[in-house]
């Protein structure tokens, strides 16, 4: 694709590997915590981009961490607007893709989100349970307010239809690590490598690995094949233990020198 | 055609369906699709189906007339008698149906979310009947109030897994058997208990709740010299019995009723949304969060509702009503007391709502088919607790 035709979201991981970097992705769940502040440090930390969850009821795609974040977050009467706005409020100097379960998109209707996306300025979106056959209509609306949907491909996706899900995939292909729902493994899957390897054979954009990736060395390990990780519950594990912006900052300091060691 | 024919090809009953669930179970639900199709037009598939159900599940169930219950109230009220099946409920046909698909499929492993216990119960007795492993997923709540079903399930052999996330109810269990499901899907086939989940379920299941529609077609013309009944009544909580009830007479004249219980009525008070893999009705906050039902039957606590039930109710073929908790414990010993059947509390609500409308919405001597999905035992000591009897 022509660069000037690349959103935000592609278009800041691309230069990073351009220049040969690994790609870092941490997740923070909107709404638990000084999650604010958390970004501004990851940020600081060396993260690329930031995965922000807007916490849903029914999380069908998280472990047990991410389940309770969304929990606590819901409890204390986190919405979906109020993320957005605080989000717009902060002005992060990466891009930001919010992550959340498609309901709150249906619910809120796919115009009024994608522009609320839009006006808060927000690059992407990552909808679990939006899978390609179903996206259509989405990935046109959220287009056309420059929005870049980011598809997941798993393991089991036969190739026909990887190539397929990478071609109408945006700011960057989500490699799924392993089958299962995100949360922390001693050892990263097999799978992890052969999927980033899969789609690297199918695609020139981005392609990171997230589910299951839990420290530097599985980080650096998967991202011999991927150009990169998404990190969700290792870190959401140190928020909910008390660790706050200080521990946030450290954990995605270390996944930061693990991938720049290689 | 019939109104309840087969989905779109991507699983859509007019707008309400679809497959909504994570990348990773895709392709299981392609084969599912496909093997499904394929094994539903196999006669030697359907026969297998069909020998099990009747030496096995003890089909055909009876149509009984009630004859006291339809003197005192006015209407002449039929029921068809999934109670009498065995493990109590419908809920065989629809496992026995998806135990032969998982063999079929090379799959060794069921499992499966229950609210009531009634689907984890007949899915472990299906899985003991093929020789295959079943874990069962069942949230918190409910393996309190339906102790005796768990008790059941572990005596079949199934591990009974108790869900402490959410409302710790029907909801939840769904979410982890899903979230099991992405981790062991090469070997493990999703048995979902109700006309709900991702394309091909909503179908599948249907096809298999179907059987108690149409025997219930043949025999209540036969008692009614040729007729259909005036009405054709079922409960609704994922919405398979009435599905397959509904299955047999949607191409004549009876309307058809469904009945939600009040604190767990997705068509009558939710809007559209999606969760567990489909778009449907459901109960939702003002931003999309989904809200917990609240029902004194653990089979009917549950916010969503199958999709093909939003769509009946969108061209109005079906009307879908309600019954509270305390029409539906009086209607169980009214049943209970003038024909000696004692319900469960899922279709006790298709009990109270005829009691509550005869002689109003359903007029004074109105012929009423309605399904008894289950029988009582379940919830006896409940039933126990809340009229303040000790046992
Ligand atoms: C006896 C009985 N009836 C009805 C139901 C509700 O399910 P459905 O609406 O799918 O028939 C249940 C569920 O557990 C049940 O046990």
């Amino acid at each position: 694709m022509p660069r000037e035709s690349l959103g935000r979201l592609e278009l800041a991981l691309t230069d990073k590997k351009m220049s040969g970097g690994k790609l870092l992705v941490p997740y923070v769940c909107g709404g638990l915590g000084d999650w604010v502040e958390t970004i501004h440090a990851i940020i600081e930390a060396g993260a690329d981009a930031v995965e922000v969850g807007i916490p849903f009821s029914d999380p069908i795609m998280d472990g047990p961490t991410i389940q309770e974040a969304a929990q606590k977050a819901l409890e204390a009467g986190t919405t979906p607007w109020q993320i957005l706005s605080e989000v717009r409020r902060a002005s992060f100097s990466v891009p930001i893709a919010v992550m959340t379960y498609y309901n709150i998109i249906h619910h809120a209707g796919h115009e009024r989100f994608a522009k609320e996306l839009e006006q808060c300025g927000i690059a992407g979106s990552i909808i679990p349970d939006l899978q390609l056959d179903e996206a259509t209509d989405w990935i046109r609306v959220s287009g056309e307010n420059r929005i870049e949907n980011v598809l997941l491909a798993a393991p089991s996706t036969p190739p026909e239809r990887l190539k397929r899900l990478a071609d109408n995939s945006r700011g960057f292909v989500y490699g799924v690590g392993r089958m299962g729902v995100t949360g922390e493994h001693a050892s990263l899957a097999d799978s992890a490598s052969e999927i980033a390897r899969r789609l690297k054979e199918c695609t020139e954009k981005p392609v990171l690995v997230g589910v299951g990736v839990s420290n530097a060395d599985q980080a650096a390990l998967v991202s011999r094949v991927s150009d990169g990780v998404i990190v969700g519950s290792a870190l959401v594990r140190r928020l909910l233990q008390g660790g706050g912006p200080q521990a946030a900052h450290d954990f995605v300091g270390e996944l930061r020198r693990g991938l720049d060691a290689g | 055609m019939s109104i309840m024919g087969p989905p779109s090809a991507s699983g859509r009953f007019g707008e309400y369906g679809g497959r909504f669930v994570p990348e990773s179970l895709i392709p299981a639900c392609f084969e599912l699709e496909a093997v499904f199709n394929e094994a539903w037009g196999d006669p030697e598939f359907v026969g297998e189906y069909r020998r099990i159900l009747s030496e096995f599940g003890g089909r055909p169930t009876p149509v009984t007339e009630l004859r006291r219950f339809s003197e005192k109230f006015g209407v002449r009220v039929f029921l068809k008698r999934e109670d009498l099946a065995h493990t109590g409920s419908h809920k065989i046909n629809n496992v026995i149906g998806q135990a032969l698909l998982t063999r079929r499929m090379g799959k060794t492993r069921l499992i499966a979310e229950t609210g009531a216990g009634q689907h984890g119960v007949a899915t472990a007795t299906a899985a003991a009947l093929l020789g295959l492993e079943c874990v069962v997923y069942m949230g918190e709540v409910d393996v309190a109030r339906q102790a005796l079903n768990v008790f059941r399930m572990r005596l079949l052999g199934a591990s009974v897994v108790s869900v402490v996330s959410g409302s710790r109810t029907l909801k939840d269990a769904i979410n982890e058997a899903m979230r099991e499901w992405v981790a062991s899907v090469e070997t493990t086939h999703y048995c979902i208990g109700s006309v709900m989940g991702p394309h091909p379920y909503p179908y599948m299941v249907r096809e298999f709740q179907r059987i108690v529609g149409e025997e219930a077609l043949v025999q209540s013309k036969e008692i009614l010299d040729g007729q259909v009944p005036d009405y054709v009544i079922a409960c609704v909580g994922g919405g398979s019995n009435a599905a397959g009830t509904f299955a047999g007479f949607v191409d004549t004249t009876a309307k058809l009723v469904g009945v939600e219980p009040e604190g767990g009525a997705a068509i009558n008070r939710g809007i559209p949304g999606v969760v567990h893999g489909m778009r449907s009705n459901l109960l939702q906050d003002d931003v999309g969060q989904v809200l917990e039902a609240h029902s004194i039957s653990a089979g009917l606590d549950y916010p969503g509702v199958g999709p093909e039930h939003s769509y009946l109710a969108s061209i109005r073929r079906a009307s879908y009503v309600t019954a509270n908790d305390d029409e539906v414990l009086n209607a169980l010993q009214v049943l209970s007391k003038f024909e000696g059947i004692i319900p469960a509390l899922e279709p006790a609500h298709a009990i109270a709502y005829v009691i509550r409308e005869a002689g109003k919405e359903i007029p004074l001597g109105s012929t009423v088919l309605v399904t008894m999905s289950g029988r009582g035992d379940k919830d006896a000591e409940l039933v126990a607790q809340l009229l303040g009897d000790d046992v």
